[in-house]
């Protein structure tokens, strides 16, 4: 990428007009490096902001610490986000498990099956479902999905009981994990989509025509083409709706019945909660120190979220280099 | 600045209202709104004369803006007379609705108060009260000792004052097809929230329940899953009323974990209403459709009422060694007095009986008089569903809160 006049149309007017595009180019560049550095600085002033008020909760005694009602009664804040930090977990990777298989196949279908008309149509669907806010979809998954999907549940703790993420009976109403990973999924579905469509379109026209002329059907052109050239893109899309099922807040609240447990039983009630969820809900009852001891559960948050990132920009960093693309 | 004034009508009445932004009026209130609440003011007027001082030296009877302005509203009313400044508190978001009530009743009574209050907690609330921040507070439990022994000194040379002022019952209310009420005594409803009692036909349940039919059912029970009043008080009364099967301490943190739990009142009743065999405790005012437990109190199975709700608070004795301005009651939850419903979460109301500031102590006594009186409590019934305190009670809060404007004159 350059930011040099590239038009070789009229030569003669830049040259003239060079010292005011200089000028406006520096502007922009001083621009758009404060608006470089601006971001840096929010994150830091977050991460400070964080450690912080923390601190007061990060450094209190056990015996200060069980002051706060439900903080646990041995007093660490450590057992305390064990728990929360494992829900997190849990339901950012559930969500991302039930996405991005449908998320690619919507996309795949929509840059390579999809007649023109219709897949324009359905992109345009999928970008909206995006702009619904998740206290919406907190509503729509408490009031409509858990009653819908219990009696699902109820077969699968039935059919698949023994498999403790399927442990049984499921619980009415279905406030669980599971519900809660379905919502999720279709929270981060729509970003995961849209850059996965995104980069399939990008796929080498000439990798195409090459692999159909060799005799591939679409659906081998697609695993041997599209797939392959589409990968570090469909994984920095994960990590983006990875990054949004790890802090989403409303919905989590409105559907689960948190508990903390270490537990895997995904159609239990009371067993997980998410860090989060557990900030909004215990919030306005909170006493200072309470407040801290949340906070530093948002610190862990952070820590987590910028963890994920880092490991996802790795991940990315490694298949760029035999992907073929970039 | 607080005063009570009373002037004859004399100005026409366009030129003053015409004048009126530029004389620094408080209330926000528009023009229309003016007329209606310039005719309450009237009533209000008698109210306030009865609870503050009539010592004409200390109300001079002179002209201000405010009268005017009150004059200007309403061109019938020959005089207004009207209380004027604002004056800001803070505490339990329980009482907020009916705080909420209260202010609008009041405030439309005397358009040229502001009343504020910021419903941050019943710890906030009270911290903010100890530290001078605001001028009453509300808190769903009386003072502890060292807040106490702080608020006396805040409050000092008057003494610090907690009123009973909202009573809202919590209902036990359950989701079963065809069953309206059951009958539970303390026992049995801690056997089900301790996960003893599993099952809607155990013959615990049923050996209260002739004639009902129970459904072999699992039961599923709903708690709270933040901290709460209503948590602390339900656990309150199953730990007194009910300590062999309740073992747990009382706390606004549900004691047990994994379950089924929501957020809010609403959460839980929404949680109810969604699962078929779900029982939930929550404020009696938003029971609906759902079916409702009578408790047992002494031989007789008592269900919700507002009346039931006042009659366990009269029932019970006042707690000792607090100030006498202070009203706590020490709630009798194992009582067997008729007709009492020993679920009720109290919040108190908690002020001085005077103020550095004449004007905080003869606003804060008007406020506190219309909560505590039957306008008052019924407005607060009608938008918080709280039971409105017993004629009973009343007789021991007004003294109090008049003494409230006459210390500070």
């Amino acid at each position: 990428m350059t930011t040099e006049p590239t038009t070789p149309a009229a030569p003669a007017p830049a040259v003239r007009r060079a010292s005011t595009r200089d000028r406006a180019g520096r502007i922009f560049a001083g621009l758009s490096t404060g608006a470089g550095a601006l971001i840096l600085i929010v994150l830091a002033a977050v991460a400070g902001f964080l450690l912080l008020e923390a601190w007061p909760a990060l450094t209190a005694g056990a015996e200060e610490l069980t002051s706060i009602s439900w903080i646990p009664d041995d007093g660490s804040l450590l057992t305390y986000v064990g728990p929360l930090i494992f829900g997190t977990l849990v339901a950012a990777v559930l969500a991302l498990l039930l996405a991005v298989p449908v998320a690619i196949g919507i996309a795949l279908f929509i840059s390579h099956y999809a007649p023109r008309r219709l897949s324009s149509a359905l992109g345009y669907v999928v970008d909206l479902l995006a702009a619904i806010p998740s206290v919406v979809y907190g509503l729509w998954g408490g009031l409509v999905l858990a009653p819908l999907v219990q009696p699902v549940w109820q077969w699968l703790s039935e059919t698949l009981g023994w498999i403790p993420l399927f442990e049984g009976p499921a619980a009415t109403p279905a406030r669980v994990m599971m519900t809660v990973g379905v919502v999720l999924a279709v929270m981060i579905l729509p970003i995961i989509t849209a850059v996965s469509r995104e980069v399939f379109l990008q796929t080498p026209r000439l990798h195409e025509e090459a692999a159909l002329a060799l005799g591939a059907t679409r659906w081998e052109m697609v695993r041997m083409a599209v797939i392959p050239f589409g990968r570090s893109g469909v994984i920095s899309a994960s990590m983006l709706g990875l990054g949004r099922a790890l802090g989403e807040t409303m919905a989590v609240l409105m559907i689960l019945s948190p508990g903390l447990t270490y537990s895997l039983a995904l159609l239990l009630a009371g067993r997980q909660q998410t860090i989060a969820a557990n900030i909004a809900l215990q919030f306005p009852e909170a006493s200072p120190l309470g407040v801290s001891a949340l906070i530093a559960t948002g610190l862990a948050l952070f820590v987590i979220t910028l963890a994920v990132n880092m490991l996802a920009r790795w991940v990315v960093a490694r298949r760029a280099d035999f992907s073929g693309a970039n | 600045m607080t005063r009570l004034r009373q002037t004859p009508h004399a100005v026409p009445s366009a030129a003053p209202r015409a004048l009126a932004p530029s004389q620094g009026r408080r209330t926000p209130g528009s023009p229309g709104g003016r007329v209606a609440a310039a005719a309450v003011a009237v009533v209000a007027a008698l109210t306030l004369t009865a609870c503050g001082s009539d010592d004409p030296l200390n109300h001079p009877w002179r002209p201000g803006p405010a009268a005017q302005e009150g004059a200007a509203g309403d061109g019938a009313a020959p005089e207004v007379e009207g209380l004027t400044g604002t004056v800001a508190g803070a505490g339990s978001s329980a009482q907020e609705a009916a705080m909420q009530a209260w202010i609008a009743g009041f405030q439309s009574a005397n358009p040229d108060v502001s009343v504020a209050y910021d419903p941050v907690g019943s710890g906030g609330g009270r911290t903010q009260f100890v530290e001078g921040g605001i001028a009453y507070a509300g808190s769903d439990a009386p003072l502890d000792e060292e807040e106490l022994a702080a608020a006396q000194e805040r409050c000092a040379p008057g003494a610090v004052a907690e009123l009973p002022l909202y009573i809202s019952p919590i209902a036990v209310m359950f989701n079963l097809e065809g069953v309206t009420s059951l009958n539970m005594s303390a026992a049995t409803i801690a056997g089900i929230f301790a996960r003893e009692i599993t099952r809607w036909d155990d013959p615990r349940i049923a050996a209260d329940n002739p004639g009902v039919a129970l459904p072999d059912l699992g039961i599923t029970p709903v708690n709270r899953s933040d901290e709460s009043g209503t948590t602390e008080n339900f656990t309150e009364y199953l730990h007194e009323a009910a300590p062999d099967v309740w073992t747990f301490d009382p706390s606004g943190n549900w004691p047990l974990t994994g379950g089924q739990s929501a957020q809010g009142t609403s959460g839980v009743v929404q949680t109810v209403q969604d699962g078929q065999g779900t029982i939930t405790y929550a404020d009696a005012s938003r029971a609906g459709t759902l079916g409702t437990v009578a408790l047992g109190v002494g031989e007789e199975w008592v269900p919700f009422s507002p009346e039931a709700a006042a009659a366990v608070v009269d029932a019970s004795p006042r707690a000792e060694g607090r100030p006498e301005a202070s009203l706590v009651v020490e709630l009798d939850r194992d009582t067997t007095a008729p007709g009492a419903y020993p679920l009720v979460l109290v919040s108190y109301t908690l002020a001085c009986t005077a103020y550095a500031d004449a004007a905080d102590a003869e606003l804060v006594g008007a406020f506190l008089s219309y909560v505590a009186s039957e306008e008052g409590q019924a407005a607060a019934a009608q938008a918080a569903g709280s039971a409105p305190i017993s004629d009973a009670l009343r007789e021991q809060v007004l003294p109090v809160v008049e003494a409230i404007s006459q210390e500070a004159m």
